[in-house]
């Protein structure tokens, strides 16, 4: 095999992933850092200008309190942010985290404002809020804002300050003298031939949520159209995970109701433009299913009605064969003509909808428009198709997966206290490994703004933890470095080895293309866990017989083979995406209820089960192999 | 397809050593043919239509097919982005065009001083709950906690 060489990077605060949070990290580390002295360095598989959710922008703020009172309407306090998100996530939710966001997020969205980022405003200059938490932006160059902030804000600390991209990450390091410690981490280089390991006082684990666990509803060449990236890969779970974290909640995905194909963004249209959605016989669907709805009260009954029950109603709706759902952006105009009499204003405010209605799709999803103009729908006149999408594991929206993490000390509930090795926010069990954004479980509706406020969170507190341990040293052995290089190159190693053993390289009895393995765990998901093949039904047995399966794939993972780097990237991300998968399934089999019927039920618990109102957590035990299921219970703060 | 590259107009950036769009898609999928000096997308069945590489493309070489899977042919959204704004040109299958533009960013291009204007950071302030700015910068007297 070609020689890869290793590059050493000794650093004290080690920021893996430039999404939001991470360049929310970015920024608080390097104000904290100057202060103390440390360096930072930050690694990103893409370019930090467009990796991450945010790469093609985004039209709104999801999170906003407006705790000043400058806002159109509904400012709200943080309290009030947590109890709207406990209802959401039927009642399970870590509240102490979620609060926390709440108090810090203003100052994310006021620096957004003041490095550049255009937020609506009214003639008064409050922003303008289109919910309870949402702020209108023109957020085509986002995600470019937010990143030139976290490299100016870096470049202050001269070379104690480094951006690393288009290296992806495989493995966190564990120190050889403190068992329950991370010191550092590995990963290659997709441009040229190079192993990197980094060493570090702390470690921040934020490279975003994973899709394409679960298998996509459009297979050919729109298999890349999944409505969170493609690009997410639950490396963030499956690196805690392999660390010796604790996950919770990994069976709490979200599954999107979305323009159908497209994935175009209803928030917008519900909430701004108050557009209505039915069935195909022109009903409302939402609350229509009462009495079987009402079996998940009080949850179900307060509005607004949670994610997963709404999504539930549509279930129920396509059982029932009232298919499709149509969304009518062509009843907002009608409703203008009948309320405003002046025509010239008429005219106005249709423009304007039509502008704003585009630039929705245009500012976040382009495809979606492609798609309205591929079939000569012009919104204004007719309606689009809804529907359910693929199953996404996503902490920062309203799905709640991610790693179990110590809270503010001010905030966090006694009871968490034991979990953790030391007190530090942001900090999973592992001393020195901290997470945010969509790697912190059960702390869900973060959204972009949200992920950058707990990427500050943690980048102060992670600061901290590394100024509290100035003399601490990572023991890594070079034979543990040698030993992971190994294992990390082998696909290639793999593929150079075997691939002239027949005509046609892609088909070989030898090994498995990183693409056709995913394939496989993407199937096993989709026909046994609770996908979208099943109206996102499943049950023990079914599970039971997934989980058989899964392990036939865990077993293959040494005989998945790369032809070049970035096949090398494809394979470590499918070997990422496969943890996440048995991560869900053990969830969903510990779970003997169906707390959230929308995003995923069980046929043979099919009710909500309140002696059950405890987070279902995972670890697993690398060297043993062995999995380890924990229960946490629920302490409310508000 | 999603996003694709027309050959007459893509130089390969002029022989550098990687291209905008090899440099921008958050997905690796661009690639220097280097002896065609020519980019195309190496995998476009994980191409999540961004469209990055197209605003970014130096020579306006670069658009996007919608998915085949379900978008039927004919239509396109055509971009064209400035500093302070972006114009979209969309085109129906029937033929219509629709134009639209709206504003990216109110400040110039690598004008952004993240620290600037905050007092320097204090080791001893590392204890509390306080962050960059906090709490005038939200328009509070005092960070909100809940009374245990």
């Amino acid at each position: 095999m070609r020689e890869f060489t290793t590059e050493v990077v000794e650093t004290d605060v080690l920021i893996l992933g430039g999404g939001m949070a991470g360049c929310g990290a970015a920024v608080e580390a390097a104000y904290w850092a100057k202060a103390t002295g440390m360096k930072v360095t930050l690694v990103d598989k893409a370019a930090i200008d467009r990796s991450g959710p945010v790469a093609m922008g985004l039209s709104a703020i999801n999170t906003y309190m407006g705790m000043d009172g400058k806002v159109t309407q509904n400012p709200r306090a943080p309290e009030r942010y947590a109890e709207y998100v406990t209802n959401d996530q039927m009642g399970l939710t870590r509240q102490d985290l979620v609060y926390d966001i709440g108090r810090h997020v203003d100052g994310s969205v006021r620096m957004f404002e003041k490095w550049g980022l255009p937020i609506w405003k009214d003639e008064a200059g409050n922003y303008q809020k289109s919910g309870e938490w949402q702020v209108m932006i023109s957020g085509e160059s986002y995600k470019i804002i937010v990143a030139e902030a976290a490299k100016n804000a870096m470049g202050t600390l001269g070379d104690k300050g480094q951006i690393i991209e288009r290296v992806y990450i495989t493995h966190l390091l564990k120190d050889e003298k403190e068992p329950n410690r991370v010191c550092g981490a590995v990963g290659f280089s997709v441009r040229e031939d190079k192993f990197y390991v980094f060493k570090a006082k702390v470690v921040i684990c934020i490279m975003g949520g994973a899709v394409h666990v679960f298998r996509p509803r459009s297979q050919g060449e729109g298999f890349g159209r999944s409505w969170m990236p493609p690009f997410l890969a639950g490396t963030t779970y499956a690196l805690i995970l392999h660390a010796g974290g604790e996950l919770t909640q990994m069976d709490v995905t979200f599954v999107p109701p979305r323009f159908k194909d497209s994935y175009g963004p209803v928030g917008t249209f519900f909430l701004l433009f108050k557009t209505p959605a039915t069935n195909a016989y022109d009903e409302p669907y939402v609350d229509a299913y009462k009495s079987e709805t009402d079996k998940w009260a009080p949850y179900s009954k307060a509005k607004p009605v949670p994610t997963p029950m709404r999504n539930y109603d549509m279930i129920l709706c396509a059982k029932e064969g009232k298919t499709p759902f149509l969304i009518h952006t062509q009843r907002v105009v009608d409703r203008f003509q009948k309320e405003i009499t002046d025509a010239k204003e008429l005219k106005k405010k249709i423009k304007e909808y039509e502008a704003e209605a585009w630039e929705d799709f245009l500012d976040m999803t382009i495809a979606g428009a492609t798609n309205w103009a591929a079939h000569n729908i012009d919104p204004l006149e007719k309606p689009m198709e809804l529907q359910l999408s693929d199953s996404v594991f996503i902490g920062s929206h309203a799905g709640s997966t991610g790693a179990w993490v110590c809270g503010a000390e001010d905030l966090m509930p006694a009871e968490y206290k034991d979990a953790f090795p030391a007190q530090y926010n942001c900090m999973t069990g592992v001393m020195g490994l901290f997470t945010a954004g969509c790697g912190v479980g059960a702390c869900a509706h973060k959204f972009s703004s949200g992920s950058h406020a707990q990427g500050r969170i943690v980048a102060k507190s992670a600061v901290r933890f590394a100024n509290d341990q100035k003399d601490y040293k990572p023991t890594v052995s070079d034979d543990t470095i040698n030993k992971l290089k190994e294992i990390v190159l082998r696909p290639i190693a793999l593929y150079d080895e075997k691939s002239t053993y027949t005509t046609m390289p892609d088909v070989n009895p030898n090994y498995i293309s990183p693409h056709s393995f995913l394939f496989r765990v993407q199937k096993i998901m989709g026909e046994y866990a609770g996908g979208w093949e099943t109206l996102y039904g499943t049950s023990d047995k079914m599970l039971e017989a997934g989980l058989w399966k899964l392990a036939f794939c865990g077993e293959d993972i040494e005989k998945i083979a790369a032809k070049n780097l970035h096949e090398l990237l494809r394979a470590w991300e499918a070997i990422h995406r496969y943890w996440v998968a048995e991560a869900c399934v053990r969830t969903r089999l510990a779970r003997k209820e169906s707390r959230w019927p929308g995003y995923y039920h069980k046929y043979d618990y099919l009710k909500l089960d309140e002696g059950q109102k405890h987070f279902v957590n995972v670890k697993y035990d690398v060297d043993k192999k062995e999995w380890k299921v924990i229960e946490r219970p629920m302490i409310p703060i508000i | 397809m999603p996003s694709f590259v027309i050959n007459e107009k893509c130089d390969g950036c002029k022989g550098q050593d990687k291209t905008a769009c090899m440099y921008i898609c958050p997905n690796d999928l661009m690639m220097l043919d280097k002896e065609r000096m020519k980019a195309y997308n190496q995998e476009p069945n994980y191409c999540w239509e961004c469209y990055c590489c197209v605003k970014i493309c130096p020579q306006q070489a670069m658009d996007v097919r919608g998915y085949a899977d379900f978008m039927p042919l004919g239509a396109a959204s055509t971009p064209l982005r400035g500093t302070e704004d972006i114009m979209w040109t969309i085109t129906f299958r029937d033929g219509r065009i629709k134009r639209f533009k709206y504003p990216i960013r109110t400040t110039p291009e690598g004008s952004i001083k993240a620290l600037e204007g905050f007092p320097e950071a204090k080791v001893a302030d590392l204890t509390t709950q306080l962050m960059l700015g906090e709490p005038d910068i939200m328009g509070v007297k005092e960070l909100p906690t809940i009374k245990k």
